[in-house]
């Protein structure tokens, strides 16, 4: 196994697939997320796909401040995606909850609810910080940089094994 | 020498050495042309190779025993009857072939899209079940004219390495025409690409495969391109009297040709709905292949 290592790091440096889950988010990220794929950032060049299941995705691309409705499914999703996997936060929603901090419908920031490798702050981010921060949580993904220490607090991953169920 | 050449078709020439390099080409291929069409620049050329090595380096999801073993099988199934099909092919002139390869031939290509139709139910997802139900629907529509041209080709015999030599010029261009206007459905392409419908039904029959699995399906889906592409290539080349080798550069030129004819109208078309798709082929392909079948019978 030892051998095909460097080929499997590579591929997995190539093609990343992202599966977009939004939690709550008020669609202006989402916008800035599908610009990546239009002519003018064209991340497709990068083996950027969008994936439609989370069966088939590697990135977890997460928007929005993390309402209630959508905690569990945000973490039934993440317990659906096959290992290895990481968890982009995309703008300031999910990284502080933003204008929505404080209300009794937000369960947010997300890292109480789900590991986040990468946060990409900004209301939206531009499309190119989109994709450096994509471009980061791949190298953690191949394994040629290390899991950032708040992804691997205990109380999250205690979260994530009794949230999902696949 | 019969079994050697078998085995040189097998696993080298139309079989295992070409097929697979050249279905992560022509998946690159449909991609690239897609992306320089829309105005962008597209993945590079070794994306589908690197796509399928991660996929097969991913930790499968834990599956009810008989769920995950038939969950394998189906791709498996798939990948090794296209891959069957594709040496069947009769590349070099004199390819010996039998008497009713033809069948067999349909029989193998046919397979695939049934196991990606009972691999929809048994992943016991919503999507699945919806893309299966499409993917079955659509098989009906298109295999319609598919056969229709094939019997108009085969008019002498079911034996293709005679179908590709023996039909006239005029049943000739129809047959390939009707068999062309099948390949987007087949390929799931666009327009009549309902049965996946990326976005619309999540991922379609495939909804469910993660990892390994998928990677298999990846892998069945370029197969069925060269298969096709090559089944196309084998019956518009017919002078049988040509050198082997340029037979088989011919064979390979052609494949790629019609990749690119595909991907041209993939990308310049939008999908049609389900009931426009049967419509479709059960009008204007059954008239094509028909019109074939006429014109062959009323020659002999």
């Amino acid at each position: 196994m030892s051998f095909l290592d460097p080929l499997i790091r590579t591929a997995r440096r190539r093609s990343p697939w992202l599966f977009h889950a939004n939690a709550g988010s008020c669609n202006g990220c989402d916008i800035e997320l599908v610009a990546c794929l239009t002519p003018r950032y064209d991340a497709e060049q990068l083996g950027i796909r969008l994936e439609a299941s989370p069966r088939h995705a590697d990135v977890m691309v997460v928007s929005g401040p993390v309402t209630r409705t959508t905690c569990e499914a945000l973490q039934t999703v993440y317990a659906q995606m096959p290992n290895p996997k990481v968890v982009v936060a995309l703008g300031s929603c999910p990284a502080s909850c933003n204008v929505f901090a404080g209300s009794p419908t937000i369960v947010g920031p997300l890292d109480r609810v789900l590991p986040v490798d990468v946060f990409v702050p900004g209301c939206p981010p531009r499309p190119d910080a989109i994709i450096a921060g994509i471009a980061e949580a791949v190298a953690i993904l191949a394994g040629d940089k290390p899991r950032p220490e708040y992804a691997t607090r205990p109380a999250v991953a205690e979260a994530v094994g009794t949230g999902g169920h696949q | 020498m019969t079994t050697l050449r078998e085995f040189f078709q097998l696993l080298v020439f139309p079989g295992l050495l070409y097929a697979v390099p050249a279905a992560f080409l022509m998946v690159w291929l449909q991609r690239k042309i897609n992306a320089r069409l829309q105005g962008r620049i597209g993945p590079p050329f070794y994306q589908p190779f690197f796509d399928v090595v991660k996929l097969f380096a991913k930790q499968p999801i834990q599956r009810p025993p008989l769920q995950g073993f038939l969950m394998t099988a189906f791709p498996l199934i798939a990948v090794a009857s296209t891959l069957g099909a594709i040496s069947l092919l009769p590349v070099f002139p004199a390819s010996g072939g039998f008497s009713g390869d033809l069948v067999l031939l349909v029989a193998l290509i046919e397979l695939g899209p049934l196991c990606a139709v009972l691999a929809g139910f048994t992943s016991r997802s919503l999507w699945g079940g919806l893309g299966a139900t499409r993917e079955a629907v659509l098989t009906l529509a298109y295999n319609l004219p598919f056969l229709t041209a094939l019997f108009a080709l085969a008019a002498a015999g079911f034996s293709l390495s005679g179908m590709a030599t023996t039909a006239s010029v005029p049943v000739r261009v129809l047959a390939l025409a009707a068999l062309l206007l099948t390949l987007p459905a087949k390929l799931h392409l666009n327009p009549f690409s309902i049965a996946s419908a990326e976005q619309e039904i999540y991922a379609g029959s495939t909804t469910e495969f993660d990892g390994p699995r998928l990677a298999l399906w990846e892998l069945a889906h370029g197969l069925e391109w060269v298969a096709l592409a090559g089944l196309i290539a084998v019956l518009a080349f017919p002078v049988a009297r040509v050198a082997w080798p340029l037979h088989a550069i011919a064979f390979v030129v052609i494949s790629f040709a019609v990749v690119v004819l595909l991907s041209i109208v993939a990308a310049s078309t939008a999908r049609l709905k389900l009931a426009q798709t049967a419509r479709w082929f059960w009008l204007w392909g059954f008239g094509l292949a028909l019109s074939a079948l006429v014109v062959a019978f009323v020659q002999i």
